[in-house]
């Protein structure tokens, strides 16, 4: 009897420790998504110019990407801004900022959603991340 | 006897009081000497030289224009209090500036006086103030619209505006479009045929000092092919208009396949042009390259990045490396700066943007040292330290950008900072 009770107790233990490993395991390994990371290349090549290093944008000029509702809000206006550009003096923070962007239509449904869910998860943005299957969506749908 | 001393007492009382007052007043209708800081204000300048930060925390502070009792008119970026431009006075001669009186209900770039009047820029109007004899406005309330109905784009919009000894009038009207793309900043996307944006924008336009409510078809498109000016000055040495462009951006994320990223940030050169009626600087159809000394076919219109553009378009007579963003021009007229000073150019660099990801450039002021109109030496960096960091990866790590430039009665050097609204004074003071 006693035995078995050891041996619930380590079996338990080994359950709860083993699932403890995974849940850390899951936490250190979100970052590190192949989505976010190839979003990153993504970014270097096309964004970055103009959102900076930083994403901190440049004032009066292009907007700012962290933690602003352009970023973390409406998911469909984000993937079209990649899509289609964007023409609209925007106000961030009591600054404007109205430099046109070119639409970026010709990357993949793949390219949009890595870069997108890189920027939303960088800048000190915390958000989901955003699957080609949204932006294809959104692409059809013009 | 007693009435015969009093009266002598008297007048010689009122001698006193008068003496006094007269004394006060022509002190108070003088510049204040100038005195630099401890710091020089945290720039970092040639030797003799010292710098006093007269204001800050004004706003998003841009041109800025003296007066010849050394107050100051500054025309803000954005509103505060509902006010976009300011006036300020020292006087209380501790060489920091109060602002005295705030007006103008419209935010905008452009301020300068020439022959009794205060001009403004809006970025798509100009106004003018009668000034008094002291160059104070007469009625901030009332100004006279004499230009109106000006292109502003999205970018590009701000009016920079300077006056010959003729009354007239030169306005910049900066492109909205960075090539003149069909998809503006765009990925290979051409050039759009014939660039019809040069038909309202991308030049200097020539108006009437003194005529109201004047548009485009009073205007003379004075010279064409300039992305955006925003530094201008008028060289009465020469009687010429002399000009700053922003240079395009976008090389290597426009046209990938032919620029690198390093190319594109250090291409093409920001340049000084010596303007005369009727000439044409090239944009949107060429630019020019300060490593092989030529101006380029731009790639939206057939270039590949070595093709030579037509020669039909006028040379700089100075470049720059790329991106800077010269937002003023001043040519130095004074005598307070050793000789070797006088006449030449000082270009104020607000800094780049369209480096990354290499670091930025600029962030701060040069000298082009100048003989009869020409550069007569290559240029060097005057005032740096703006910043207030030792490079600057991101813009907004800097602290301070230097946007306007203008010269006091003394031959002393003010310029603004559009970050936070700070306003230095750089002077000589070397014996």
């Amino acid at each position: 009897m006693k035995k078995i009770i050891c041996a619930a107790i380590l079996m338990i233990g080994f359950i709860l420790n083993s699932t403890a490993q995974t849940t850390k395991k899951t936490v250190a390994k979100a970052p590190v998504s192949p989505s976010i990371v190839n979003g990153k290349l993504v970014y270097t090549k096309y964004c970055m110019v103009c959102h900076q290093i930083d994403g901190g944008g440049v004032m009066g000029l292009n907007p700012p990407l962290s933690k602003t509702e352009y970023v973390l809000g409406d998911q469909k206006r984000l993937i079209n801004i990649v899509l289609k550009g964007f023409n609209t003096e925007i106000e961030i923070d009591g600054d404007t900022y109205a430099n046109p962007m070119p639409g970026l239509g010709h990357l993949t449904d793949q390219q949009v959603a890595d870069v997108l869910s890189f920027v939303r998860n960088s800048f000190g943005n915390k958000a989901s991340v955003i699957t080609p299957a949204q932006v294809k969506v959104v692409r059809a749908s013009k | 006897m007693r009435k015969n001393t009093i009266i002598p007492i008297f007048i010689a009382c009122l001698l006193f009081i008068g003496t006094l007052f007269s004394f006060m007043n022509k002190y108070a209708n003088e510049i204040t000497p100038f005195k630099a800081d401890a710091d020089n204000a945290g720039l970092k300048l040639p030797d003799g030289f010292g710098a006093n930060k007269i204001a800050d925390n004004l706003g998003r502070a841009r041109h800025i224009i003296t007066t010849k009792d050394g107050s100051i008119y500054i025309k803000l970026m954005r509103l505060v209090n509902g006010k976009g431009i300011l006036f300020l006075q020292d006087n209380d001669k501790d060489g920091k500036y109060e602002t005295q009186l705030a007006f103008g209900d419209y935010l905008g770039t452009g301020i300068t006086i020439k022959k009794g009047y205060l001009y403004a820029s809006s970025d798509k109007e100009i106004f003018r103030y009668k000034l008094d004899d002291a160059e104070k406005v007469i009625d901030p309330l009332k100004p006279e619209k004499i230009i109106t109905g000006l292109i502003a784009g999205k970018q590009h919009q701000t009016k920079s505006i300077v006056l010959d000894n003729d009354d007239n009038v030169y306005v910049n009207i900066g492109s909205p479009s960075n090539s003149c793309q069909e998809m503006d900043r765009g990925l290979e996307s051409k050039g759009r045929a014939g660039c019809p944006i040069l038909d309202s924008a991308g030049g200097i336009w020539q108006f009437k000092a003194d005529k109201l409510n004047q548009t485009y078809v009073d205007g003379v498109k004075y010279a064409t092919g300039l992305r955006n000016v925003m530094g201008l000055d008028w060289n009465t040495q020469n009687n010429t208009l002399y000009v700053m462009q922003h240079g395009r951006d976008n090389l290597s994320s426009s046209w990938p396949k032919l620029y690198t990223d390093k190319q594109s940030a250090e291409l093409p050169a920001e340049v000084m042009y010596m303007l005369k009626k009727g000439d044409n600087a090239g944009w949107p159809y060429t630019y020019y390259d300060p490593f092989l000394n030529k101006k380029i076919l731009a790639p939206e219109y057939g270039g590949d990045g070595k093709k030579e553009g037509s020669k039909e378009f006028i040379d700089p007579i100075v470049a720059f490396p790329a991106h800077m963003a010269p937002n003023g021009l001043l040519f130095y007229t004074g005598n307070m700066f050793p000789e070797r000073y006088k006449n030449g150019a000082f270009v104020a660099f607000h800094g780049s943007w369209n480096r990354a990801p290499e670091k930025q450039a600029g962030y701060f002021v040069v000298f082009v040292p100048f003989k009869d109109g020409k550069p007569a030496g290559k240029w060097e960096v005057f005032a740096d330290g703006f910043s207030g960091v030792n490079e600057v990866i991101v813009p907004k790590e800097a602290q301070h950008r230097p946007c306007g430039l203008a010269q006091g009665s003394d031959g002393s050097l003010f310029v603004t900072d559009d970050v936070k609204g700070a306003v230095y004074r750089i002077g000589y003071t070397k014996k």
